[in-house]
């Protein structure tokens, strides 16, 4: 049984935990609001608000329904577009909208005003860059984007006010969403202490269960025929699993780590102080809310955005079976094509890495056809260690130049111990030729892809002007 | 007046095709598809998918009791492949199971064996192995092969553009419910509601009055369902017409891309000859149009290629052939522009590719070659033209000089980063070229309530056509347009529609609706004159009230309408519009096919990134002919939103097909369409608005497509950013301009190197 709240109403389940929330809502419920655009979280139409509670705290985001199992659910608030409809009168995100002529078909507008509503229940700063990154995953094919920019920026005027207010008093008030927000909290509250009386985690259970889930954003692309009814192991809620913390230089992340809760957190802000530029190029809002970390490296995707980023710092996965647990080198991790060393009872719990240090430099570089919201071309990370000049370590990866994410051993060991010079990242560019094998696909030919990572490698260095030219 | 749909779409409450509630006992369909591109059917064995749950019965070309035709234009189609597959997606089999989920299911079961038949995806080859859908058509004007002796500069070249993905976020659909007397009603989601109806008769072999399509709106169309949105219908109503049950079909993205057509890809050769003052004397141009398997609307997409083969420009000298070639590609088919684009993007190449040899800006030679009014198109028409004028306009608003050298400074003090600048002038004929195509109706009832019903011929896509005939409406009967409802479009009301296409509708069904309201105001005028015993002349109605020599009376609206119900006058009237003096002779390719042109002038900059070959649009400024618009909030709209459409297809839009004509980007993952970033960070539209006659509706120039073609402008603009990176740099005319073709251009040399 799985229970949560959709939009005002009390939902307990029996379906199975696999079938997509975008499912549920349409033809379980006949709430007809969220479109179905591309069943694979690329055009935002079905996007909905997930709230949960997070130290007793309502945490809101927005998702894409078409990726998200119902099983991922549990003890939240799910919020469609009837979920934030007033009677007879238009909220200010849907008169904005409509007053910019920022709705033609109309078949990507609710994705769109959904959006903004997550962007309403959001906690950061509103200014017209912050509303226009809300809706980054939402594409619309009629507009050419004017008037929703315009309309998204007429919300960040208006959220300006809040001024540290509570944002579900804020919008409550402001008419913006329906006053049964505020009963929201204490009904998950409730909802939640009964279910921790029912049900206790069971980690020697894994091995019944074929499917590991975590946010689900590339199982569900990958296999959406088969996962709805499969018999799947959720992590993406488990308690032990989530969390970022640090231990002396240690930064270890729970395997159900997201890549939004990366952008929060204020360690990986730290040791990564271009990390909002990095976060911006992967994917997109409702995409980042789900996607996990874990589930990244183990897609084991050759183009894997965070795949790469995490093997330029050499980061340690601790693997459990629930019985026995191991660690072992991300670089390790993959043995070919799709192919990893885990045995499919296996799941990740924890991924640690060194955080770079004042002597260091880090760097991750991605290019695709369309700058946001799409899969890389070639993308590469490297990390530095540096003595004024002189290279002390070096560690370079790259994706989309071979089978799996590449640790580009020999440039890297090349690099180590030289002075950084023109010539050096000429010289560097030659190995890497020899130790990348792309392949010619819809991202790209070799060639091509060739010629991107050596403009990459160089992009690495002039970056921080380590070279001029 | 803001679109009138705005409400229900920002609420969630606008209801598309699977928003429609079901009928109990709805069954679902899903195609079973060709996995080869050529090849006579060995076998085909649904043994298997039978035997899956819910699987209620699967159709093959063997169930279809008319004809297993669905070709419009030309007869080349079927319905469902009966012994030989074409492309890729062709659909074989239709199964119907009581789920969704079931059905496709199922689909995976079914096996087929296909003898492999030589695969042609490239026109050029077609043409070769003379795989032509049609004869190709030539349109002269003057003599080129004596104009070449005039000429003081002969250039050759040879371009490319690819096609496109229409990507409606709406996938394609229909849902057939069966009726009494083997009737059925089909609704779908489709440009041309009569289209699927004709198709539904035929397959069926049953009459059109037995099928009622009905439309609300689509999510999105670009004209992907002007003609492909029959196949569903169809489909679905052969099911429902054997099994007696509703059934429905709403295809996956994955389905819809593989199985549908796109804008044409186009190979073209070109020959410019110019004189020294720049003048070009002379043009000749070969398309060819990859047609994909079947005719569908190739012919006529390639007929507007050639009316538009030279733009913006006047050439007193034109030869300009055209071949439609048959590959095995899914059949290709109207999109936004509907081959119009592929014909500028040829004269713009080579007035780009005779610029570089000349060593003269591109923009000299563009402007020098403005069409002027009087002038002549190859097809024989005379232009009314705004050219200059918008041209002008945007020289001298958006001080061309200036950016030019805000642009020239920028990549004089920059290395890595270039800026790129290009003027993209448009012509473009509003009409479909079929004369006869070029015809609507409307059907208005005023109620005893004083209530306002209207149905028309058009289909509601978001354009906002709905918005603009309810405008019509209001206007007409001077009421407040809270009174009016705008109707679905329904073949059992509106009868023999021609598709909602062409950019034409709001003229064609706006004229018939302004035809059926002023019928109806006059008989009621004539209900008032007989009241208050004045002169028909001397009524007038006026916001809701009416009025007798300029004063108003205590008569409202509706009283006026209630007395004309008593006096059993008639508060209906069906009209009919079809635009005078337009004709096409195809036996001499001249006449004058459209009933007028939409001109504008797009300045567009452009910022590359010459480290890693990506690029942004920094602006677009417009001047752009909306004659004396209607509607500025819709039609800015379709202004923005075509260019970025065109932009699409001009830069990241990249539609890859395999040697074995499988489509490569077929998901949203692997094609990539304008996001919120990509898009110019600043759009400027300027209102050219004239005052002169024209035959729009209330002189209110259509405006779907025409900024379609602004797009072309990004193209060139990159090219010139490249050539301010490196001046040697040989860029092919190969269309679009992805992050890939702009780095292989930027350093050629390395390239060479690493092969």
């Amino acid at each position: 049984m799985i229970r949560f709240i959709l939009n005002e109403k009390t939902i307990a389940t029996e379906l199975p935990p696999g079938m997509v929330m975008l499912d549920f809502i349409r033809y379980q419920q006949h709430l007809t609001g969220t479109k179905i655009g591309c069943r694979e979280g690329d055009c935002g139409a079905c996007t909905i608000l997930v709230g949960e509670l997070v130290n007793d705290e309502i945490h809101y985001q927005s998702m894409t329904s078409c990726l998200m199992p119902i099983g991922n659910a549990a003890g939240k608030h799910i919020v469609s577009i009837e979920g934030i409809n007033f009677k007879d009168q238009l909220n200010p995100i849907q008169q904005a909208m409509a007053d910019e002529g920022a709705t033609q078909c109309g078949f990507c507008t609710p994705g769109f005003v959904m959006s903004l509503a997550g962007y309403c229940l959001s906690k950061g700063e509103f200014d017209q860059g912050t509303a226009i990154a809300s809706i980054d995953g939402n594409i619309c094919r009629c507009t050419g984007y004017k008037p929703i920019e315009r309309a998204a920026g007429k919300m960040a005027t208006i959220l300006k006010e809040r001024n540290g207010e509570d944002e579900i008093a804020f919008v409550t008030r402001k008419k913006i969403l329906p006053d049964y927000f505020t009963g929201i909290k204490n009904r998950l509250l409730e909802m939640n202490t009964a279910a921790r009386g029912r049900s206790v985690p069971d980690p020697a259970g894994l091995k019944a269960r074929p499917h590991i889930m975590g946010g689900g954003t590339d199982l569900y692309v990958q296999h959406h025929e088969t996962m709805s009814s499969a018999d799947i192991h959720f992590v993406f809620d488990h308690p032990e699993l989530n969390g970022i913390h640090k231990e002396g230089n240690k930064c270890i992340l729970g395997s159900s780590v997201t890549v939004s809760d990366l952008k929060r957190s204020p360690i990986i802000n730290d040791a990564f102080p271009g990390f909002q530029q990095v976060a911006k190029l992967i994917s997109s809002t409702p995409i980042r809310n789900m996607a996990t970390i874990a589930g990244n490296f183990i897609n084991a995707s050759p183009i894997g955005d965070f795949t790469i980023f995490f093997l330029a710092l050499d980061a340690q996965l601790i693997l459990t079976d629930g019985i026995t647990t191991r660690e072992l080198p991300l670089r390790k991790l993959y043995k070919g094509y799709k192919t990893l060393d885990k045995r499919p009872e296996e799941q990740i719990e924890k991924i640690w890495f060194e955080t770079p240090g004042k002597d260091s430099y880090f760097h991750f570089e991605k290019v695709s056809k369309r700058t946001h919201l799409d899969i890389a071309s070639v993308n590469t990370a490297i990390h530095l260690k540096l003595n004024g000049n002189t290279i002390e370590q070096a560690s370079l990866s790259a994706g989309g130049v071979g089978p799996v994410p590449m640790y580009l051993q020999k440039t890297s060991d090349f690099l180590k111990g030289k002075e950084i010079s023109d010539a050096l990242i000429g010289d560097s560019v030659e190995i890497m030729k020899t130790e990348i094998s792309p392949i010619s696909d819809a991202r790209g030919s070799k060639e091509y892809k060739t010629l991107l990572l050596a403009q990459l490698i160089k992009a690495h260095f002039m970056e921080r002007r380590l070279l001029s030219s | 007046m803001m679109n009138i749909d705005s409400y229900t779409h920002v609420r969630g409450e606008s209801v598309y095709l699977d928003d429609i509630p079901l009928v109990n006992g709805t069954l679902f369909a899903s195609v079973f598809d060709s996995p080869v591109a050529h090849g006579k059917i060995k076998s085909l064995d649904i043994d298997a998918a039978m035997k899956m749950p819910g699987v209620v019965r699967i159709f093959t070309a063997a169930d279809i009791p008319g004809e297993n035709q669905i070709g419009g234009i030309i007869a080349d189609e079927e319905l469902l492949a009966s012994t030989h597959v074409h492309f890729c997606g062709m659909p074989v089999a239709l199964v119907v199971a009581t789920s969704d989920e079931a059905a496709k299911a199922a689909v995976k079961k079914i096996k087929i064996e296909i003898d492999p038949l030589p695969v042609i995806t490239d026109p050029r080859e077609a043409k070769e192995k003379n795989e032509l859908i049609i004869p190709p058509r030539t349109f002269q004007l003057g003599d080129t092969t004596a104009a070449w002796t005039q000429c003081d500069y002969i250039i050759e070249g040879s371009t490319a553009t690819n096609g496109q993905e229409h990507l409606y976020i709406e996938t394609q659909g229909a849902y057939a419910v069966p009726q009494e007397n083997s009737a059925i009603r089909i609704y779908s989601s489709t440009q041309g509601p009569t289209q699927v109806q004709r198709t539904t008769a035929r397959v069926l072999n049953i009459p059109m009055n037995f099928i009622e399509v009905d439309t609300t709106r689509l999510g999105g169309g670009f004209g992907g369902k002007e003609d492909q949105a029959s196949a569903w219908g169809a489909m679905c109503a052969l099911a429902a017409w054997h099994l007696k049950k509703p059934v429905k079909y709403s295809l996956h993205r994955m389905e819809d891309m593989r199985m549908t057509g796109k804008r044409h890809p186009y190979s073209s050769d070109f020959k410019i000859g110019l004189n020294k003052d720049y003048k070009i004397v002379a043009y000749e141009v070969t398309f060819f149009q990859n047609a994909g398997a079947a005719a569908d609307l190739s012919p006529a997409v390639m007929e507007r290629t050639l009316f538009h083969c030279t733009n913006s420009y006047f050439i007193p000298n034109v030869k300009a052939t055209a071949y439609s070639c048959k590959t095995n590609l899914p059949p290709n088919t109207a999109f936004r522009g509907f081959g119009g684009p592929q014909g500028m993007f040829v004269i713009e190449a080579a007035i780009a590719e005779a610029a570089a040899a000349l060593n003269v800006s591109p923009i000299l030679i563009q402007q020098k070659n403005l069409l002027k009014t009087g002038d002549e198109f190859p097809y024989g028409q005379i232009a009314q033209s705004e050219a200059n004028e918008c041209w002008d306009k945007a020289v001298n608003l958006y001080d061309l000089q200036k950016l030019q050298q805000e642009v020239d400074a920028y990549n004089n003090n920059n290395k890595l980063s270039k800026k790129g600048l290009a003027l993209m002038p448009i012509c473009f004929g509003i009409s479909f070229t079929k004369t006869l195509m070029n015809q609507a109706r409307a059907l208005v009832h005023v109620y005893t309530d004083g209530s306002v019903g209207v149905s028309t011929a058009g289909v509601e896509m978001g354009q906002g056509l709905n918005t603009k005939i309810l405008q019509v409406a209001a206007s007409i009967f001077s009421i407040n347009p809270e009174r009016i409802k705008v109707n679905t479009t329904n073949t059992y009301r509106v009868a023999n529609t021609s598709p909602t296409a062409a950019s034409a509708s709001s003229d064609l069904n706006g004229k018939a609706t302004e035809i059926a309201c002023v019928a109806i105001l006059q008989r009621l005028k004539e209900v008032a004159a007989e009241e208050f015993t004045a002169d028909i002349s001397s009524i007038e109605v006026k916001e809701d009230c009416v009025f007798v020599n300029g004063k108003q009376t205590d008569w409202s609206w509706n009283k006026l309408v209630q007395a004309a119900f008593v006096k059993r006058v008639s508060l209906s009237e069906h009209a009919h519009y079809a635009p005078p003096g337009i004709w096409f002779d195809t036996t001499k390719e001249k006449g004058h096919p459209f009933t007028y042109h939409v001109y504008g002038t797009a300045i567009t900059t452009v910022t590359i990134d010459c480290l890693r070959g990506i690029y942004e649009v920094d602006s677009v400024k417009i001047v752009h002919d909306f004659g004396k618009s209607m509607n500025p909030i819709i039609d800015i709209g379709q202004c923005e939103g075509a260019l970025v459409q065109g932009i699409g297809w001009m830069t990241m839009e990249e539609m890859l097909y395999d040697k074995e004509g499988k489509l490569k980007s077929n998901a949203l993952s692997t094609y990539k369409v304008p996001d919120i970033y990509s898009v110019p960070k600043e759009i400027t539209i300027h209102f050219l608005e004239t005052e002169k006659e024209n035959l729009a509706i209330f002189r209110s120039k259509a405006v779907g497509e025409p900024p379609l073609m602004y797009g072309i402008g990004a193209y060139f603009a990159l090219f010139n950013a490249i050539k301010a990176f490196n001046p040697a740099a040989n860029i092919p005319y190969d269309a679009p301009m992805t992050p890939e073709k702009v780095l292989m251009s930027l350093y050629p040399q390395t390239l060479k190197e690493n092969k």
